[in-house]
């Protein structure tokens, strides 16, 4: 693994020599994330966000556990509760909103490093397999998400539980015996909210067990970088350590800032007031909305408003309708690799291409963004139907034709010359 | 490349399916009946509204004015507690709002709470200690309908939470009950407010089953603040907004503190970026 110019590991005190021999942990992360491993000389700040992603992990198993110790998983006492670690608990409020601001942030820096792939085509060969890994993080954080926001018990816990648990019953023949297994019950109740804690409290530790495969996956073929053209030699890449602990923790420290603003000063902007309303299930709120990280998806599965039915016959109701799209809205990303077969990686030398990014896949995410937290009324149904079909028509349409017929722009010879604006190598050599 | 033909297909057919079967109807719809009417209520509304002077813990800055808090209390005591509770509060916290805590005592042995007779183990009522939580002034919510028109009044703890911009919120509600706007009612002919409910412009459906609660001098403030409705909105909404979050100041004073330290790595970060990297970024 890795490049053949890869400093290794030398122990040098007595005791990093035993080490070594007996478990060379040390030369494991010296290798992954220290001097051993180098990295693309050329990287901007859209390649930070692997390491905030997993910072944000980190904070969020950190805050949680703690958040944990006081939390009680009983449809009797689980509001209480929750106000009880806000007002009783030594700094209970601190754990709370940045558990929760804390899910916000995580997602913000996802979908900037999905959205970087998309960009820089990090998805294409020989890369296949850190994307697939990553896709499954994404439904591994959503499904941790959204549980964990069921667990204080809110108005829109429960609704929100209700109205996704019911997804489940659209499955033809199957899915109402399946959603009552699942939630324990015909509505979401105390069972629901014991296994929903069980899995928010697991799935962590499988998302940080499939983070060690992507990063490992990671370093088979190295970082990908903003030329999209592979690393040559040498004088391509600079040791991850000092060079990119010190750019990340300056972004790092960026973030954070960001972060305490939201955190301290407006730790319920984000989240939903109808929260703070015990869960009632007799009392259903004017509005359903799930948390701001999931409005596209929520926007797609609304979008599918018409029984596709013919001659008076319903094929497929238009809730299954909504549900596969949704699904299937994430799934596609598991394919495109073999969707976009364009061999340019960087969007920067796809003209056709990164015109559909901008001004096709950009605004329509920023529509469904919005329009999933919107009231279902007109126009905002069918500005999400609209929407929603450019979402697949770019992926599964446009990506596929556009990487057949783009002519892209020339590449650097390479990133060497790509950074100096000359390669003595490149020279001798001209590019074919 | 069948997986990009069979992409193509998936992608035109999903797009197909929801074009023609939910677009076109809903676009046809539309074009048909125009937009759907809104309910007759909705000419009434009015946007929240909030004091001339806002109020002092707004703003990252903002601080608790321990008077007005006190004063907020007195309305909550004397006017709101006697159909809403405040379980989430203990007598125990108003020690937060400046009291002593011989103050508290005394202040928790005015309120009865349930408890249990000590020799019979009935149940029973004793005078309030520090530790009790507000109690509720209903029995249960079937007490709590039978009282009011069929509608249960909430627990304020968390009310200026609950709401978009709680406290404004509270203030608008108090502010609210005045007689509809001929113009307004022009627009909507049909709407009334019917017998035992009451016209408030800041409540979400107009007809609020909450009497006016707030009259000039309801309270007599003891430090010589008049007691106008305005005065008393702005006390009861100041304190309920401590109730909802006693940790407010805390938190932004915490957030200062955290700020200053996190300019100050970031900082020391930037530069130490720049110093690392000086050797190997091309000067432009």
């Amino acid at each position: 693994m890795s490049f053949a110019w890869a400093k290794q590991y030398e122990p040098k005190t007595p005791f990093t020599k035993w080490m070594d021999e007996k478990l060379p942990l040390p030369r494991l992360v010296y290798s992954a994330i220290g001097a051993g491993y180098p990295v693309p000389r050329n990287l901007n700040y859209m390649w930070n966000f692997g390491v905030l992603a997993g910072f944000f992990l980190v904070l969020q198993i950190v805050t949680g556990v703690v958040l944990a110790m006081h939390y009680a998983a009983n449809t009797e006492v689980a509001f209480a509760q929750t106000e009880h670690i806000m007002r009783n608990v030594n700094y209970g409020w601190l754990m709370r909103y940045a558990h929760a601001n804390g899910a916000s942030f995580f997602f913000i820096v996802i979908y900037l490093h999905i959205f970087r792939g998309f960009y820089y085509s990090s998805y294409k060969a020989p890369r296949e397999m850190i994307w697939l890994l990553g896709v499954v993080i994404f439904l591994l954080m959503m499904a941790t998400a959204f549980m964990g926001y069921v667990l204080p018990w809110g108005q829109m816990s429960f609704w929100g539980a209700k109205v996704i648990t019911s997804l489940f019953g659209a499955i033809p023949l199957v899915g109402e015996p399946l959603q009552t297994w699942l939630v324990g019950g015909f509505a979401p109740g105390n069972s629901a909210l014991n296994r929903f804690f069980s899995l928010h409290f697991l799935l962590p530790f499988v998302i940080a067990g499939v983070v060690i495969l992507h990063i490992w996956a990671l370093h088979i073929p190295g970082s990908s970088n903003p030329t999209g053209v592979e690393v040559k030699k040498e004088s391509d890449t600079i040791p991850f350590h000092p060079y990119y602990t010190a750019k990340d923790g300056f972004g790092l420290g960026v973030f954070l800032i960001l972060f305490a603003i939201m955190l301290f000063f407006l730790p319920n902007t984000l989240g939903h007031p109808d929260n703070y309303l015990e869960a009632n299930p007799l009392s259903t709120p004017a509005h359903i909305v799930p948390e701001w990280y999931f409005y596209p998806f929520y926007a797609i599965l609304r979008a599918f408003t018409g029984d596709l039915a013919l001659f008076g016959v319903t094929i497929i109701p238009a809730k299954l309708l909504g549900v596969i799209a949704m699904f299937a809205s994430i799934l596609v990303w598991f394919f495109l690799p073999w969707l976009d077969k364009s061999p340019v990686r960087s969007g920067h030398y796809r003209p056709l291409f990164k015109k559909f990014f901008w001004f096709g896949l950009i605004p329509c995410m920023l529509a469904l963004f919005y329009l999933g937290g919107a009231k279902p009324e007109e126009p905002f149904i069918s500005l999400s139907q609209i929407a929603t079909a450019y979402y697949f028509l770019h992926f599964l349409v446009i990506l596929p034709i556009v990487s057949q017929i783009e002519i892209p722009k020339p590449l650097p010879f390479s990133i060497t010359e790509a950074v100096l604006g000359k390669d003595d190598d490149g020279a001798a050599q001209p590019a074919e | 490349m069948t997986i990009r033909l069979g992409g193509i297909i998936l992608g035109l057919g999903l797009t197909a399916i929801l074009l023609l079967w939910s677009l076109l109807p809903g676009a046809v719809a539309l074009y048909k009946d125009g937009f759907p009417d809104k309910p007759d209520y909705y000419a009434f509304q009015e946007e929240n509204i909030a004091p001339e002077d806002g109020f002092s813990f707004e703003g990252p800055m903002g601080k608790w004015d321990y008077a007005q808090l006190q004063r907020g209390y007195q309305v909550y005591k004397e006017v709101c507690s006697a159909c809403h509770s405040l379980k989430f509060v203990a007598f125990r916290n108003l020690e937060e709002l400046g009291y002593s805590e011989a103050e508290v005592r005394a202040e928790a042995a005015a309120w009865t709470v349930p408890g249990i007779n000590q020799q019979t183990g009935e149940t029973a009522t004793r005078p309030g200690l520090p530790t009790d939580q507000f109690p509720s002034p209903y029995l249960n919510d079937v007490a709590a309908r039978a009282a009011n028109n069929n509608a249960i009044p909430p627990d304020l703890s968390l009310m200026t939470k609950a709401r978009e911009e709680g406290t404004h919120y509270v203030y608008s509600l108090m502010m609210g009950y005045v007689d509809p706007d001929p113009a307004d009612q022009a627009l909507s002919p049909d709407f009334t407010t019917p017998e035992g409910l009451y016209f408030n412009e800041h409540f979400y459906s107009i007809n609020i089953a909450m009497a006016p609660p707030l009259t000039p001098d309801r309270v007599s403030y003891s430090d010589g603040t008049e007691a106008s409705v305005e005065n008393m909105a702005a006390d009861v909404a100041a304190f309920l907004t401590w109730t909802a979050e006693p940790t407010l100041i805390q938190r932004k004073q915490t957030g200062w503190f955290v700020l200053g330290f996190l300019l100050f790595a970031t900082f020391l970060a930037f530069f130490s970026y720049k110093q690392i990297w000086a050797g190997v970024k091309p000067k432009k």
